[in-house]
């Protein structure tokens, strides 16, 4: 293992290759309000963080990530274009046996840019994949907004589609759900039992039978929730071909330049993810005009969907075979979107660890 | 070289601990006045009985402090992640049966899964805009159990008492607490989620496997009680 000396020393040097790229240096307080990150990852990231308390600011984290802390710094005063760059401590608890480090330096590159999404996106992934050459890894690559863009197109309810979308980085519960819009999976308990016992019955008189209306969730939101489930009942099963396109989309992994072919073919059954797929041809000649080896990457269908929540276009990660990634980054303009109040701004960026790097390396 | 029992220091569970090590011909019993937590044991030679509060047993089995302890098994899993490398389960007991359940308003007539309490979160939150309140004390325990169904949009808020009027107090949605009758959520007008509880826990003996328990004394423990 790398002694800490080592480790900082790493990290300098990728420091400062990623400000001669241009990147202004970027500093985050250590403690960071827990609201904003619970509202953007939900209550898991208080087993995954450090939570302590304060009687006068309230409930704080340990610094999970950096993501978080510059897009609102930019969203506040940030001039556009910006390039960011950041070097310094991130906090995460670890499952007991892992081994893992709870307490390790980061090193990122984030890029605020609206004028050519595929050329920042291959902006990112190029200065990476010079910071990491010759160390031994695998770059892969991915695009989660292929994925929304089949989930978007799918023939179902508006409904259906949202309930879809919303666990999209949740593989098993998207996976069932899809089985069950599709027909094939079961309903849940007591489902159909529910829905048929409204049947010619006035569904308001049906709540208020069954208790009286406490807290904060009101009757009138039961009734409507009931109402759609009954509407749910008759919504036509998603077509089999659908669901089909779907999973070959997830279950990609290929060389990366064989993957727009690969794609293409899936579209012409489809159409839907047409424009989705080309923006990924296009990203993937930005990044041959960078010098990237596209032969030489993996693209994977399913790449990021589980550990980078925020994700929801390109996502790309870099690793030794079977490790956990080296590097790992993408692009995340939804997060802009909910952290920036109503305002957005497309946003790509991705981080190293130099500990994993120098660990990489031997 | 003592081993040291930990138990409830007071009521129903303490009671009926005392029961069960009695039926078995070691007697446990306070000593002194009610007041005092300080207790003899009889009928075996070797052991010495600690009086605790419940809640605190697993930490001290898991610290090594007491060699034995009885406890719920709901808290012995709230408290401590790792708790079967850190205790061995030796007996359960047979009383204090509770299950930990999530239970929602009786009006919610379109709730009764996990899935339903999952579209109900996202669409709470659109309406209200946060996350759905659950509240609790067993925080790791229905943390867990929502991840592993998939649910999203939620909020745990403690609540370290009376946890079954917080809905109608306005300060929670839905409540995760341990019941055994369920009589107190019915006069709350609340109701269970249906399916298999996140827990089903009951009083059980446990062995520390960290204070090094003098093995002669645990065998002839052991014997006796017809383990």
């Amino acid at each position: 293992m790398a002694g800490k000396a080592e480790i900082r020393a790493e990290a300098e040097r990728l420091f400062a290759l990623f400000q001669e790229a241009g990147a202004a240096p970027f500093e985050a307080a250590l403690l960071q309000p827990s609201e904003v990150l619970l509202d953007l990852y939900g209550e898991d990231i208080r087993a995954r963080a450090y939570v302590t308390s304060d009687p006068v600011l309230g409930e704080q984290m340990l610094r999970p990530d950096f993501t978080v802390p510059i897009v609102q710094a930019h969203m506040t005063d940030g001039a556009e274009p910006a390039r960011y760059t950041y070097m310094g401590d991130v906090f995460r608890q670890q499952q007991a046996g892992t081994g893992r480090a709870s307490e390790y330096l980061q090193v990122g590159y984030e890029v605020f840019d609206r004028a050519d999404p595929a050329g920042a996106d291959a902006e990112v992934f190029a200065l990476f994949s010079a910071a990491l050459k010759g160390r031994g890894l695998q770059g892969s690559i991915g695009d989660i907004g292929i994925l929304v863009a089949a989930v978007e197109g799918l023939t179902t309810s508006d409904r259906r589609r949202a309930a879809l979308m919303r666990h999209i980085w949740r593989p098993h519960r998207f996976r069932a759900l899809l089985d069950r819009f599709a027909g094939r999976g079961a309903l849940p308990e007591g489902r159909a039992e529910l829905v048929s016992s409204l049947k010619g019955l006035d569904v308001a008189q049906i709540v208020r039978a069954a208790g009286p209306e406490i807290g904060l969730r009101r009757a009138s939101e039961v009734v409507e929730r009931l109402k759609s489930l009954r509407e749910d009942m008759d919504v036509a099963p998603i077509p089999a071909a659908e669901i089909e396109a779907v999973s070959a989309i997830l279950n990609l992994k290929m060389a990366a330049d064989d993957a727009a072919g690969a794609l293409a073919e899936i579209a012409v059954e489809f159409p839907v993810i047409k424009t989705a797929a080309q923006g990924f041809v296009k990203r993937l000649h930005a990044l041959i005009e960078r010098g990237v080896d596209v032969a030489a990457l993996t693209y994977e269908g399913a790449y990021g969907r589980t550990s980078m929540e925020y994700y929801d276009g390109f996502v790309f990660g870099f690793a030794r075979e079977g490790g956990a990634p080296v590097a790992s980054g993408g692009r995340y303009d939804a997060l802009t979107r909910v952290l920036g109040q109503g305002r957005e701004i497309p946003a790509v960026g991705g981080v190293i660890r130099p500990e994993l790097l120098l660990g990489a390396g031997q | 070289m003592t081993l040291k029992l930990g138990v409830p220091s007071k009521g129903r569970l303490m009671d009926e601990t005392f029961a069960w090590f009695g039926a078995r011909g070691i007697t446990l019993e306070r000593s002194g006045s009610d007041r005092e937590y300080a207790g003899r044991v009889s009928g075996i030679e070797g052991i010495e009985l600690v009086l605790l509060s419940a809640g605190e047993i697993p930490r001290e089995l898991a610290a090594g402090r007491i060699d034995l302890g009885v406890t719920g098994t709901d808290l012995v899993r709230e408290k401590l992640p790792l708790w079967r490398d850190q205790l061995e389960t030796l007996v359960e007991l047979g009383f204090g049966h509770a299950d930990l359940i999530l239970a929602v308003p009786a009006f919610w007539a379109d709730v009764s899964t996990l899935d339903d309490l999952d579209a109900v979160a996202a669409a709470f939150r659109a309406e209200h805009g946060f996350r759905l309140r659950i509240a609790t004390k067993y925080h790791r325990l229905i943390r867990e159990h929502l991840k592993a169904a998939g649910v999203a949009d939620y909020q745990l808020v403690d609540s370290q008492g009376a946890t079954e009027g917080t809905i109608k107090n306005g300060t929670a949605e839905a409540v995760a607490d341990i019941t055994s009758t369920g009589a107190t959520l019915e006069a709350n007008h609340l109701k269970i989620l249906s399916g298999a509880p996140v827990l089903k826990s009951q009083a059980t003996l446990f062995l520390s496997r960290t204070s090094g328990a003098d093995e002669t004394i645990l065998a002839e423990l052991k014997a006796k009680l017809g383990l």
